[in-house]
């Protein structure tokens, strides 16, 4: 520990001289920066940006969704014959979903949500100046700015983007003859997505290597906030499957154009026989989930972490169960590579292997429920104030619970025969990934934004924001299991034809009229978000929150480096709230004589 | 038009949603910013009890709304046990459901900010945390017992009875062979496949086995109450054969074939007089296969033994169907001058 901290501050004077030196320039500073604050910044801005489009994308195949048996002439204005005659057309529908999936789940609640936070919280809430390396820091999201382009790019070539789900699975994604998604966007798509994991090899080795060598004096692992360990997981998990889906992206490029057969077998499509033989199409999924799946802990440890904080900063409370949090977090970072075959329990798996991951499947539900409870029992007895980040929080531990709970189902291979790839995993994964994440993200933002601007996002369009959005995504999500009761298949996009499933019109009607508000709100956030950058209240406290991290130490706005002088030193654990009849005892307080232990 | 007064309606909404949080912040600021952040607290606080109340009669309403949408009892017997472990499920996960969000929005309310009380400082407690570690690993237990019970009656061999009906996807439709009366499926290649010459799943003439196998297009028929076991294929891409009333699913991949078997419970008829006459048992693709997944659709017909048999008795062979000239019950001119036996004519073609 005391080598650690002299290579810090030795670190923080070399930084200091250096900044003397050099004025900085615009480009510097805010383009090609090395600051992990202005690089928390792009990675939000840009996340923002594909969330917009992604959310975009939903609203697009919900119109279809509730609606197809209407024309929406402005569709066809808008995009040519991909919606001709103002209905979204089978491959548009296909590209749609397919690029709704893989920008949200990877270039908004990855690389937007782990690229954001874990820039911005891991030095300044370990005490560093800095990134351990700030140049690949910057390469992370240079890459991760490069994966974009050619992801958008895709979405302006003639054959239209990848539209064979974002789960890619061969031989769909492998044959052109086989869908027009399948060109040339599905190229673009690997080679968007190696850039993507290149990106996030870069920024979680820089994660871990800063949180393991750069901690400030006294800052043990056990005194680290729980953010930080949540960024920890994400990141071990993230280099440790990343690269696999890596590889099987490349495999299927060998496959999709040198004519290897990794994945193809057996094949006539369109009348035409295909030489490949020996290939297995199930070898891709296996590559796929063992990424896909620790993918999904990717997403939401980092807002289990950020949630854990800001319930305990406003109930004005520890966090209940510290050491139960890391455990639980740790737990689920190990099952989370033994579980990976849960979404391939009717493949045709051998059904002893299925049994075992049903087990492993249903074991994390364990701490996961240590997680609730914890929760639960922090706010129990506090003195709660409902900030819009505390009211994001509680609504992702709502939703947490909502969409874990029907993980059981669908871990239960019994039940997964008759629910896979239903409108129920639709619910399922959007209630415990999709939308929990975004709360734990939005609370991420409404709460670190004045130490990322120095300003406050507007508390009343804040206010409207949660509640339209949570009503919104019960009203969305809550329903729809019941379509999947109903053994209705995903990635319908008209039901009209068959007897089973035309139950639901009017359900689907109503969904789509939610997302279009929900998606309007959204809007406002976004203008909420910019307009504050310029006109927000300021902030007038070091510590508007009265937290005891180290983060708000720093000045209002703080510069190069973090702190003005020494970067302070570190005497307890960060969640002393409420202790010995004080409000807060800040990290950087030595523990007093009659200090109670806790 | 429309779509012109929808956006300048969105827009107007903005802009007064915008100058309403615009005031609001003038405001506080005008009243102290103390006071007007502890009503909002009061305001939102009050609110989260509301979402709740009002979200637990919301679970009651949309389940009185679409409980009957959802398919009727299951129409297999493994269905059934698929049904009575997800209502096991249901059960379990339904007490933790109510208990936890109750407890989250009632904490929410009851502990909201107030200058009578101070936040309890508790930071941990070894023996609850060990309750609410055993406890879910118990119930866990119970549901992994279940389920694994049941998956291994489900996914087990079928019975030595059963009828095999191998199924094959293809962009976008499925395709059924028989295996005829010797009861055993001919070999097939897929380089075999060739629709022009009558062999669209691409068996091997050679194959004594395929003389008999019949093949037929989009709708297959079972036998009420006699296992049935599928061998699953697929030409192109993956598909996935699901039976939402049999609460049987299946992936169909090329190159590697898969199989499940059931034992269908009522006739397509018996369902018929209860659902309308419109039912039908569906087959649905559920694996995302390209543009025409959404309507891959295929039905099976539930038939009693005598219905099955004068079905199946009308098919003939596809041996037949790909060499007229074999089809020995097919009136040819030159049929009785040149009574060419079948199996010697057999080993040239291919």
């Amino acid at each position: 520990m005391h080598t650690t901290s002299a290579v810090s501050a030795a670190h923080g004077e070399h930084h200091d001289e250096h900044h003397g030196h050099h004025k900085e320039t615009f480009i510097t500073k805010y383009i090609f920066s090395q600051d992990h604050k202005t690089i928390a910044k792009q990675f939000l801005i840009t996340g923002i940006v594909w969330a917009f489009i992604g959310g975009l994308f939903s609203v697009l195949f919900r119109l279809q969704l509730g609606y197809p048996d209407t024309k929406f002439p402005i569709l066809e204005t808008l995009f040519g014959h991909w919606a001709a005659g103002g209905q979204i057309t089978p491959e548009f529908y296909y590209a749609l979903v397919t690029m709704h999936g893989t920008v949200l789940v990877f270039f908004v609640l990855t690389a937007g949500l782990s690229g954001t936070f874990a820039n911005l919280l891991i030095p300044l809430q370990i005490g560093a100046r800095d990134m351990a390396s700030p140049f690949l820091n910057m390469l992370s999201y240079w890459f991760f700015f490069g994966a974009s382009i050619v992801m958008l790019s895709s979405l302006f070539i003639q054959t239209g983007p990848a539209a064979g789900g974002w789960t890619i699975y061969p031989p769909l994604s492998a044959l052109g003859e086989a869908s027009i998604g399948s060109k040339a966007g599905m190229d673009m798509w690997l080679i968007g997505m190696a850039l993507f994991i290149v990106s996030s090899l870069l920024g979680g080795l820089n994660y871990i290597s800063t949180i393991l060598n750069m901690r400030t004096k006294g800052m043990s692992m056990t005194r680290l906030p729980l953010p930080i360990w949540a960024m920890f997981f994400t990141a071990v998990l993230g280099v440790l499957s990343f690269p696999v889906l890596l590889s099987g992206a490349i495999l299927l490029l060998f496959d999709r154009n040198l004519g290897t057969s990794f994945f193809l077998s057996d094949i006539v499509v369109n009348g035409q026989v295909l030489p490949n033989e020996g290939g297995s199409a199930i070898l891709f999924q296996h590559l796929f989930w063992f990424l896909g799946h620790p993918e999904v802990y990717i997403i939401l440890l980092p807002a289990m972490g950020m949630v854990s904080e800001i319930l305990s900063v406003n109930s004005r409370k520890p966090i209940f169960g510290y050491m139960a949090m890391l455990g639980s977090m740790f737990a689920i970072c190990i099952l989370a590579f033994l579980v990976w075959a849960h979404h391939m329990f009717v493949t045709g798996l051998n059904p002893f292997l299925g049994s075992v991951f049903v087990l492993l499947t249903l074991l994390i539900a364990v701490p996961s429920a240590i997680k609730v409870f914890n929760w639960l029992t922090t706010l129990w007895r506090g003195n709660i104030r409902f900030t819009p980040a505390a009211l994001f929080s509680i609504g992702f531990v709502s939703l947490f619970i909502s969409g874990g709970l029907t993980g059981i189902f669908l871990g239960n291979s019994t039940i997964d025969i008759h629910l896979h790839d239903t409108m129920f995993v639709v619910a399922h994964f959007h209630i415990v990934m999709g939308v929990a994440s975004f709360f734990g993200m939005f609370a991420g933002v409404y709460h670190w934004y004045p130490k990322m601007f120095g300003r406050y996002l507007n508390n009343t369009l804040g206010y409207i924001h949660f509640w339209v959005t949570m009503i919104g995504a019960y009203l969305i999500f809550w329903p729809m299991h019941y379509e999947g009761l109903a053994g209705m298949p995903r990635r319908y996009l008209d039901k009209r034809g068959w007897v089973s499933f035309s139950q639901f019109g009017d359900l689907d009607k109503m969904i789509t009229v939610v997302t279009v508000i929900v998606f309007a709100v959204q809007l406002l956030f976004i203008f909420n978000f910019f307009y504050s950058i310029f006109k927000g209240r300021k902030v007038t406290t070091q510590n508007p929150w009265g937290a005891n991290t180290l983060e708000w130490t720093t000045p209002i706005r703080p510069g190069h480096g973090n702190w003005a002088g020494e970067i302070p030193e570190v005497h307890r654990w960060p969640y002393d709230y409420a202790k010995d009849g004080r409000d807060f005892i800040p990290q950087t307080e030595p523990v007093g004589a009659n200090e109670s232990a806790h | 038009m429309q779509s012109f007064f929808v956006i300048a309606i969105l827009v107007l909404g903005f802009v007064v949603m915008f100058q309403i949080a615009k005031a609001s912040e003038y405001v506080g600021i005008l009243r102290g910013e103390e006071k007007s952040r502890k009503q909002s607290n009061r305001v939102n606080a009050f609110l989260l009890l509301v979402f709740l109340i009002l979200g637990l009669i919301g679970v009651y309403y949309c389940n009185e709304q679409l409980k009957d949408k959802i398919l009727g009892p299951s129409a297999s017997d493994h269905g059934i046990l698929v049904d009575r472990m997800l209502y096991i499920t249901l059960a379990l996960t339904g007490v933790v459901f109510f208990a936890t969000q109750i407890a989250l929005f009632w904490f929410s309310f009851k502990y909201q900010e107030s200058d009578k009380r101070k936040a309890f400082y508790y930071p941990h407690n070894n023996k609850l945390e060990l309750i609410w570690t055993v406890i879910p690993a118990i119930t866990l237990t119970i549901l992994v017992g279940f389920g694994i019970f049941y998956w291994f009656k489900i996914t087990g061999d079928a019975p030595k009875n059963a009828m095999v009906v191998e199924v094959t996807g293809k962009q976008f439709g499925w395709e059924f062979r028989y295996p005829g009366n010797d009861g055993v499926l001919g070999k097939k290649y897929y380089k075999n496949i060739d629709a022009a010459k009558n062999n669209p799943v691409g068996q091997i003439w050679d194959d004594e086995a395929n003389k008999d196998d019949i093949f037929v297009e989009q709708e297959m028929h079972v036998v009420v109450n006699k296992p049935v076991k599928l061998v699953i294929g697929a030409k192109d891409v993956i598909h996935d054969v699901g039976l939402a009333h049999f609460r049987m699913k299946m992936d169909a991949v090329p190159g590697t074939p898969t199989t499940m078997w059931f034992t269908p419970l009522y006739t397509t008829k018996q369902m018929q007089d209860k659902y309308g006459k419109d039912f039908a048992y569906e087959i649905s693709c559920d694996q995302m296969c390209g543009k025409g997944h959404w309507s891959m659709r295929g039905v099976i017909v539930v038939d009693t033994q005598e219905e099955f048999d004068a079905w199946i008795a009308g098919k003939k062979p596809q041996y037949y169907v790909a060499f007229p000239d074999k089809d020995p019950s097919a009136p040819k001119a030159d049929s009785l001058a040149k009574p060419a036996p079948v199996v010697a004519s057999l080993t040239t073609d291919k």
